[in-house]
């Protein structure tokens, strides 16, 4: 709570011009970092646990897995939390702003006259990237412009719709061949496209080719790879990547903070509590939406390009179903919604231990049991045998996942509904409001 | 100040002479808040408009005529009570004031200005605020939150400006000064001990002196009171008439819509009593509780 730690609050209250670092220094302090780092460790500890009878590599290669499925769900929340976590905008089309961003990448920077796969622009890389994130901004402006004259709860049916326009449209032919004839660059349809060379490999390997690397390569591989320490190699690209995305997470963390440590976020906070006071105090309640939406929609579709991007072919309909938004959703939720180190924090609990964590668990009880798989359930309930019936359970983890999920969820939702850090309680003032600074009664 | 603003240019209006200032402030104990307080004073209207007109005021709800061609002023720096029935129509007068509803017909001018269907941040951005009959705080912010948020044209409001690393100290030093600010607001209406407080936590008497803070902490020229006494307990009741004497005292402008007969008579100089959704009768409190129509239609003998 904020008001317990008052006493100690004396620190930057009177020094005016703070630095910014010493304020972001304060701000890590305050927000439970130490928490994000303790459960990444622990998710290690016992991901190491699992696995180490297999060896180095698929200990490596699942905390590898299971550190980009943290970040990337941490981003895709910290975008989200801006805009349902702050200023209450319910939008569950993330699924589709985040396939508009890598998809227009895709377009932009794909080579126009490709081996296989659909043209592009061939523009460079960044270019691509900020294209995405523009494109995904500019739909979501324009889903919120019609919703947002009207009730809160058809924002969230617009958003839907959107993001499933945006997914059949990515998957129809008609669109793709409509594509490639005004602006000469295609989705690919429903076999989707690959994606630009990712810049990273490129630094470990000369033209991305296994098998010849770059002096950084040599010197990585060296140290950790099949001549020192024994590491595959594509695994260790992979961590490559993962720091690329822990800079991003860093940067899209640094940046909400202080849009929310602001009157902007006072504003958004108060558009969340009451739009008629926020308005009835001369706040553009409209205008600070859509700036919210513009801005988390275009975050979205950089996740989505950090994401999907990194992953050599994206497809409309596995990837970006509204199942998607959902576990965005999700992890939201678990972390706290307002929350910024809650949703850093929601993202790497729900990758972690909700989304992969059962199916590993579940691999690795099977492969301790000795039994035939049953047919169906109900040979698996009638065997009346409980390991017979743990080899059913286990070997279709999948489908179970989702029963596990919502029980945590409705326990979630029963129990704690602010989530894990989700106390709402994040200052909104650029300056220390926990003490009065001591100028008050001087001028008296 | 405005006060003593000489008689308005509409001819029929009676006096509002200060007659019943009623309990007025003990002088000593607030002086140096009411100073405080001052430094925040509104300039008064730019011309010889009175701050506020409203003109042939109609509202319809489908069927229902909830207000029917009101009309009436309010003086520059004066405390002006509306009161009428249940159903009179008061509130809806309000929130067609304040942008709330769109009128269905007439005209409301603000320091001589159209203001007649605007949205209500563009209303409350020329200076003219409210609270609501059932207050309205942002009951997961903080006491001193709920003010800061409440000061036009911040900096950092714009997201752009809140980011630009060349634009934080500018950010840094109007939050403190907004924080200062803030915290003498809460000291004169003496709720700076919850400033830490989520508003949400708050008791009802409290809610409607934080309404009240917030609203000023906006720099307006009128406020409008939406029944700012009801629920609230004696003590605090006085509390809050005597900020509003003082306030007054300062040069702001207040419309006070009430249900307590007493409290109307006692506080405003100028009473405006509506009745089936226009104005029935105005003057003050004295003409209002010998005029027979008035008592006719809504005092019944109790006056």
């Amino acid at each position: 709570m904020s008001d317990a730690d008052v006493p100690d609050g004396a620190r930057r209250s009177s020094d005016a011009p703070e630095s910014a670092t010493a304020a972001l220094v304060e701000a890590a302090r305050e927000s439970d970092l130490g928490l994000v780092v303790g459960t990444l460790l622990a998710i290690y500890a016992a991901a190491t646990l699992l696995t180490f009878t297999d060896g180095l590599n698929s200990v490596v290669g699942l905390l590898e897995t299971l550190t980009f499925l943290g970040l990337v769900y941490a981003l895709t929340a910290l975008a989200l939390n801006l805009q349902w976590g702050y200023t209450g905008l319910f939008n569950i089309g993330v699924a589709g702003f985040m396939a508009v961003g890598v998809y227009t990448m895709g377009m932009v920077v794909r080579s126009p006259d490709p081996a296989f796969g659909p043209p592009g622009l061939g523009l460079p890389l960044p270019v691509g990237i900020v294209a995405g994130m523009a494109t995904a901004g500019l739909l979501g402006a324009v889903a919120a412009l019609p919703a947002l004259r009207l009730k809160a709860d058809y924002l969230a049916i617009v958003t839907l719709g959107l993001s499933e326009i945006v997914r059949l449209s990515l998957q129809s032919s008609t669109f793709d061949n409509f594509l490639r004839d005004t602006i000469g660059a295609g989705t690919g349809g429903g076999r989707g496209m690959g994606m630009p060379d990712n810049p990273v490999r490129d630094l470990f390997l000369v033209d991305g080719q296994a098998g010849t690397p770059t002096a950084f390569g040599d010197l990585v591989f060296g140290i950790f790879g099949t001549d020192g320490l024994g590491i595959a190699h594509p695994i260790l690209i992979g961590w490559g990547y993962i720091a690329v995305l822990a800079g991003f997470l860093v940067g899209f963390y640094l940046l909400l903070e202080r849009l929310g440590r602001s009157p902007f976020g006072r504003v958004m906070k108060a558009i969340r509590e009451d739009e008629l006071v926020a308005d009835s105090l001369g706040k553009d309640v409209n205008l600070v939406k859509i700036k919210v939406f513009v801005i988390g929609c275009a975050l979205m579709g950089l996740a989505g390009i950090l994401w999907f991007g990194s992953q050599g072919n994206v497809s409309p309909t596995p990837q970006f179903r509204p199942l998607l938004t959902f576990y965005v959703f999700i992890a939201v939720i678990i972390g706290g919604s307002g929350s910024n180190t809650g949703s850093v924090l929601g993202g790497i609990v729900f990758a972690a231990v909700l989304f992969e964590g059962p199916r590993r668990v579940g691999a690795t009880v099977r492969g301790l049991i000795d039994a035939q798989t049953p047919a169906s359930f109900a040979d698996a309930v009638a065997s009346l045998d409980p390991v017979t019936f743990l080899a059913y359970a286990t070997d279709n983890i999948a489908p179970l996942q989702f029963v596990f999920l919502g029980l945590v969820l409705v326990f979630i939702i029963h129990r704690r509904p602010d989530g894990i850090l989700g106390d709402r309680i994040e200052t909104a003032a650029a300056v220390d409001l926990s003490e009065r600074p001591a100028g008050g009664d001087a001028d008296e | 100040m405005s006060s003593d603003a000489p008689d308005p240019t509409d001819g029929g209006a009676p006096d509002a002479v200060s007659a019943a200032d009623g309990p007025d402030a003990e002088p000593e104990a607030n002086d140096s808040e009411v100073e405080e307080a001052a430094k925040h004073v509104p300039s008064g209207p730019p011309s010889g408009d009175p701050p506020l007109r409203v003109e042939g005021l109609v509202k319809r709800f489908g069927g229902v005529t909830a207000v029917d061609g009101a009309s009436f002023e309010v003086e520059s720096g004066s405390l002006t009570g509306l009161i009428g029935p249940n159903g009179a129509g008061k509130s809806t007068t309000f929130n067609c004031i304040t942008g709330v509803h769109e009128p269905t017909a007439g005209s409301v001018y603000f320091e001589g200005e159209d203001i007649t269907g605007l949205r209500p941040h563009r209303i409350a951005r020329q200076g003219l605020v409210r609270t609501f009959q059932i207050a309205r705080e942002l009951a997961e912010m903080t006491v001193l939150e709920n003010l800061m948020l409440a000061p036009q044209g911040q900096i950092g409001e714009s997201a752009v400006r809140a980011v630009t690393p060349g634009l934080r100290g500018a950010v840094v030093a109007e939050e403190t000064d907004l924080r200062e600010r803030a915290w003498e607001t809460l000291e004169f209406f003496e709720i700076d001990h919850l400033a830490h407080e989520h508003a949400g936590n708050l008791s009802g008497g409290q809610r409607k002196l934080l309404e009240m803070a917030r609203a000023l902490m906006t720099d307006p020229e009128m406020v409008l009171l939406d029944e700012p006494l009801a629920g609230v307990n004696p003590t605090l009741e006085e509390k809050l008439l005597d900020r509003i004497h003082e306030l007054r005292a300062d040069g702001y402008t207040f419309l006070l819509v009430e249900h307590d007969m007493d409290i109307i008579m006692e506080n405003c100089e100028h009473v405006i009593v509506m009745h089936q959704g226009s104005v029935l009768a105005e003057g003050t409190g004295d003409e209002i509780r010998s005029d027979e129509r008035v008592i006719e239609a809504y005092l019944g003998e109790d006056l």
